[in-house]
């Protein structure tokens, strides 16, 4: 069995109401650490975090530098840092924009593959641009496990294409299946017990 | 046999256990170990994904394929430990960065500095002086320059020079205005620089009253008592043993009553010193040291 240390997400345009429905629909026993990249200008506070609190009864936390990586807590990635995940943590930087974004979707799917080979599923939702998908491939290519919303299904389908045309082997799931798929893939035992797995 | 193996692991599509981050971790150790050794410079309690990042990138532009080749490359080849210096010593920044911290400085620090006959401003990790000029900025539109000294300290010789030289790029100027007017500006941000060598040369009128200096945070020790201390996104690079033997440089290098600035996403919590400062209103990390 493959256990899983952390789970990343990456979206941008249209990803506040995906990333709602997905934090919302996990069930509150969804015990790894969930961090989430979502694109946004370089001077958002933490409304993301808070509305995400507000669809989820895990615990959501707008990250600060050095923050201890626990299970059934959601990470934001604060407007204009990247995110790293680091052993058991997560830490920020403020390097350079990558391919005009801060946070970067593939900064941080690339140091969660890192730390966590084999262990990492990556998401990537909705978006208007590529990141995150040579991200998604290194998480594969380290042994890990990736998912991309439905591009048919996405607000705008360019970053979950990217995604699939990077990483082929990828789950491709609509949104409203998806906190069910990671649920089976996070605790495949579980859905077992419940007679749902496939 | 020993050898099949070897290149069936290093064939393109690298199999999942090819990869071994505690054997990478070894690698980066020895690193920044032989640095320190052979080169003086201690990177050894640097956050450990963020300087992984680091490394790789040089590995990846210098056509190198692992740590270890890049060990060998820096410690028999000096010039390419000036590049990986640079690399791993040069912190971004912008002028005013998170300008809402600007404007809870001018609102809430600002008034208790104007009752000091004299103010004292260190600003530690200044890299290449955006937030040293900004800061110059607000104390100028504050009338509180005349009577302030800023020491803006770096680690790296080459961004101090650059810092002195007090020229920006021009393609950055939109937005520093932007920060600069969200952080309550009171003026026309052009009038602080002139188009100038290809750049924004800033007014040297700026640096007047700033005297930049060498000073490396890892090993050197507090050289003044100091009314404010900037250091804002520079402890992020640093790991929690690290940030916590600065957070004592810097608690014996602050006054009583005096300001510690931290950047946004950094804190006290869980440093010994939570409990010898008090966070100043609102969501911008500016504590005062209150015993």
């Amino acid at each position: 069995m493959i256990s899983t240390s952390i789970v990343v997400v990456g979206a941008s345009w249209g990803g506040l109401a995906a990333l709602s429905r997905l934090i919302g629909d996990l069930p509150s026993d969804f015990d790894v650490p969930v961090a989430v990249v979502q694109h946004r200008s370089r001077h958002a506070d933490n409304l993301l975090a808070n509305l995400l609190q507000d669809a989820t009864h895990l615990t959501v936390v707008d990250v600060e530098d050095k923050e201890p990586l626990l299970p059934g807590t959601v990470y934001v990635a604060p407007a204009n840092y990247h995110m790293l995940v680091d052993n058991g943590h997560l830490s920020l930087t403020t390097d350079p924009l990558v391919r005009f974004s801060r946070p970067s979707i593939d900064v941080t799917f690339l140091s969660a593959a890192d730390t966590y080979p084999s262990s990492t599923i990556g998401v990537i939702l909705t978006g208007a641009n590529d990141d995150g998908a040579r991200g998604l491939r290194h998480i594969v290519d380290r042994g890990g496990r990736a998912v991309v919303q439905d591009p048919a299904t996405a607000e705008n389908p360019v970053m979950p294409n990217a995604a699939q045309r990077a990483v082929p082997e990828a789950t491709i799931i609509a949104l409203p299946a998806m906190a069910e798929t990671l649920v089976r893939m996070v605790h495949p035992e579980k859905a077992k017990a419940a007679g749902g797995m496939k | 046999m020993a050898l099949q193996i070897a290149e069936s692991v290093s064939s393109e599509a690298a199999t999942p256990s090819a990869y071994n981050p505690e054997l990478e971790q070894i690698e980066i150790e020895l690193l920044l170990e032989g640095i320190y050794q052979h080169y003086g410079f201690d990177f050894r309690s640097y956050a450990y994904a963020s300087i992984r990042r680091r490394l790789w990138k040089r590995i990846e532009a210098e056509g190198l394929t692992t740590i270890s080749g890049l060990q060998d490359q820096v410690l028999h080849n000096p010039p390419m430990m000036e590049k990986l210096l640079l690399d791993l010593s040069i912190n971004v920044t912008s002028m005013f960065r998170d300008p809402g911290f600007y404007r809870v400085f001018r609102e809430q620090v600002i008034p208790t500095l104007r009752t000091y006959p004299f103010i004292r401003v260190w600003h530690a990790g200044c890299a290449t002086g955006e937030e040293v000029y900004s800061m110059a900025i607000l104390l100028e539109e504050e009338g509180l320059y005349e009577r302030s000294r800023i020491y803006a300290t770096d680690i790296n010789e080459v961004v101090l020079q650059k810092a002195k030289s007090g020229i920006f790029p021009l393609e950055r100027m939109q937005e520093y205005t932007e920060n600069y007017i969200a952080a309550g500006g009171k003026r026309a941000f052009s009038d602080y620089y002139t188009a100038k060598y290809g750049g924004a040369l800033f007014s040297p009128g700026l640096t007047k009253n700033v005297v930049f200096s060498q000073h490396n945070l890892v090993t050197d020790r507090s050289f003044s008592e100091f009314n404010v201390i900037l250091c804002r996104n520079v402890l992020i690079y640093f790991d929690k043993t690290l940030q916590s033997r600065v957070l004592t440089l810097f608690y014996d290098s602050l006054a009583m009553f005096g300001i510690l600035a931290l950047g946004s996403k950094e804190s006290l919590r869980f440093s010994p010193y939570e409990e010898c400062y008090e966070q100043i209103n609102g969501p911008e990390k500016i504590y005062r040291k209150v015993r």
